[in-house]
């Protein structure tokens, strides 16, 4: 009985004694934890206490009475915003379900066509690099002098091909949102594609041979090999995709500004313009909770439904 | 190769045309030359017509490449002053890359060689918060780069970027280092090294390649910022490169393209020297750590 105890607690004393190295390892760890404590954590949850008040710098002398959800409430009724954060939720949840399924076909046909043995293709994947690497807002502005109605490279081979002069950006809202997810598939598909091929390269080639002896045709081996072998490099870029296309920012901030109109307007520029423009941290602070829960509900999604199946 | 004897083709291809044939044969090569033309073609268009004068396109109109070439637009984009801003990318690119490295090697070798308990929650934490979205952190930053004097700062740009790359860089170091033999510190301690000149001596020139890698990915994530350049500087002098761009493009030259293409291809020319040096280096990256 007593014995017992005395062998529970020495365990109990051995497994709270540090291990050689551990101390060590706790201090280098330190500064990376600290660092994002810092610069992540805590400024997210200082951002929600202050969507519950009113905080606007441009009225210092209004205080930060606590409003409960008038915030909330003010953005899905478009109060101090140009539309309703419903409306730009609607817009940005659209966009990123189109842009994502476009993304990841033209994505993954560049990857199977860079998966054969074709001479190049190595500097074919550097080139393809180079549009990925290019800063964002960057990709924006070549696009946006390229899709220029009067001097553009676009324009000029429409022109040419007798398909008239289109205004882009500035018409209609569809022509808008095509010249968004111009530059965005631009510098997207390769970084798809990448990752896809990497994924096709890793499939064990004697399942090809095993598929190609028992007489399987190209479809049934796309479907029955390729893809399901193919899941765990399409899941990492649908997630990273959907997310990064449902907080577009940089793209509209230079090419649209959210119009015609705010036919354009997403939820990050719609919280751009309340935190950093009007810097109404109240107002835009509820916005960010909201674009937090979306962000955390499309990453519990594909938890959910891409589950291996085995 | 489509000169194969008749004897040798397998009696159930169908005989095409030749010029089919060729195709049926070539189509992958014409289509990756397409594919890959259709990618570099902006560039192409870019380059052009920043070697382009405005007067004459004013005169001749749209051209695919300019009868005279000229670098009036790149010395005009240098008296205006643009080098101050290629300078401004510079130096926030370098403080990320110095401090996310100096940061991520420390913690990804913790993660993946020490005996340290709950690293599974410690990596779990690094990479949840790089997940977040940015401008969901913008309001508070704000305030606090404003209390703390870093507002209008290349340092309070660097600070925000190190959200982009401090969680990769850890994740990318932890995973590769981990692909170590577990020997090498055993050797290098048998040998009278303790912990940490066993890490100097022999981790860090073993790991130089991860470490290269992780390098790289933080200067092109930091070099590629917006939405922090945007929030936090305030001087139009010191913004950073992409920055630049885009308030030249809406104040001073609005529809001047000529000088926007020879930014853009100021701006595109160091990430491209790093692309074509280190494209390997980038796609295990990539491959590993699926980012951006």
């Amino acid at each position: 009985m007593q014995s017992a105890g005395v062998r529970r607690s020495v365990r109990a004393r051995r497994a709270l004694r540090w291990r050689p190295g551990e101390r060590l390892g706790y201090a280098m760890v330190a500064p990376v934890l600290l660092a994002l404590l810092a610069i992540t954590a805590y400024p997210l949850v200082v951002n929600l206490l202050d969507s519950f008040r009113s905080y606007n710098l441009l009225y210092p002398t209004a205080g930060n009475p606590y409003l409960g959800l008038r915030n909330y409430r003010n953005v899905f009724n478009g109060v101090g915003l140009d539309t309703t954060l419903g409306t730009a939720l609607e817009h940005t949840i659209i966009y990123a379900a189109i842009s994502v399924a476009v993304e990841i076909t033209l994505g993954l046909a560049i990857a199977l066509l860079l998966d054969r043995p074709i001479r190049g293709r190595g500097i074919a994947r550097t080139m393809i690099l180079l549009p990925w690497a290019v800063p964002t807002v960057v990709a924006a502005i070549v696009w946006k002098t390229l899709l220029d109605q009067q001097t553009g490279g676009v324009d000029y081979i429409l022109g040419n091909l007798g398909l008239g002069h289109p205004a882009w950006t500035g018409a209609s809202t569809l022509a808008a949102w095509t010249a968004i997810l111009i530059a965005d598939c631009w510098q997207t598909v390769p970084f798809v594609a990448i990752i896809l091929l990497a994924g096709l390269q890793g499939i064990p080639r004697d399942l090809y041979e095993a598929a190609a002896v028992d007489g399987a045709s190209r479809l049934q081996v796309f479907r029955g090999i390729t893809l399901p072998m193919l899941r765990p490099a399409l899941l990492v870029v649908l997630v990273f995709r959907t997310l990064s296309a449902f907080l577009i920012f940089d793209i509209i901030y230079a090419m649209t500004q959210g119009g015609p109109g705010t036919a354009t307007e997403t939820v990050a520029f719609q919280d751009f313009g309340a935190i950093i423009t009007n810097l109404d941290f109240g107002l835009g602070g509820a916005i960010s909770v909201v674009m937090v829960i979306v962000a955390l509900l499309i990453a519990w999604l594909y938890r959910l439904t891409l589950k291996p199946t085995t | 190769m489509s000169a194969t004897p008749a004897a040798l083709t397998p009696p159930t291809t169908r005989r095409l045309p030749t010029p089919l044939r060729w195709l049926q044969h070539h189509w992958p090569t014409i289509a990756l030359i397409a594919i890959t033309t259709l990618f570099m073609a902006p560039f192409f268009w870019v380059l052009s017509h920043s070697l382009e004068s405005t007067s004459e396109w004013e005169h001749s109109g749209v051209t695919i490449w300019p009868a005279h070439t000229t670098l009036a637009n790149y010395q005009e984009i240098i008296r205006l002053g643009f080098l101050r801003n290629v300078l401004a990318s510079l130096a926030v690119a370098s403080i990320t890359t110095t401090i996310t490295l100096l940061f991520s090697s420390l913690a990804g070798y913790a993660i993946a060689r020490l005996p340290i308990r709950g690293r599974g929650l410690i990596l779990g934490f690094v990479i949840l918060a790089g997940f977040f979205p940015v401008m969901a952190m913008m309001g508070p930053m704000y305030l606090m780069f404003r209390n703390t004097g870093l507002l209008n700062t290349w340092w309070g740009v660097s600070i925000a970027d190190l959200i982009y790359t401090l969680p990769l860089s850890t994740w990318l170091l932890a995973s590769l280092l981990a692909q170590l033999p577990a020997e090498i510190e055993e050797a290098a301690m048998v040998d009278g090294c303790n912990r940490i000149t066993a890490l100097w001596r022999v981790i860090i020139p073993v790991a130089a390649p991860a470490i290269t890698t992780a390098a790289i990915f933080s200067f092109i994530l930091a070099w590629s910022d917006f939405a922090f350049s945007l929030s936090f500087l305030e001087t139009p002098t010191r913004y950073t490169a992409p920055r630049a761009i885009l308030f030249l493009g809406t104040s001073k030259f609005l529809t001047d393209y000529n000088l926007i293409d020879a930014t853009v291809i100021i701006t595109a020319l160091p990430i491209f020297a790093i692309v074509l040096l280190a494209q390997r280096k980038i796609v295990t990256g990539l491959t590993a750590g699926a980012v951006k």
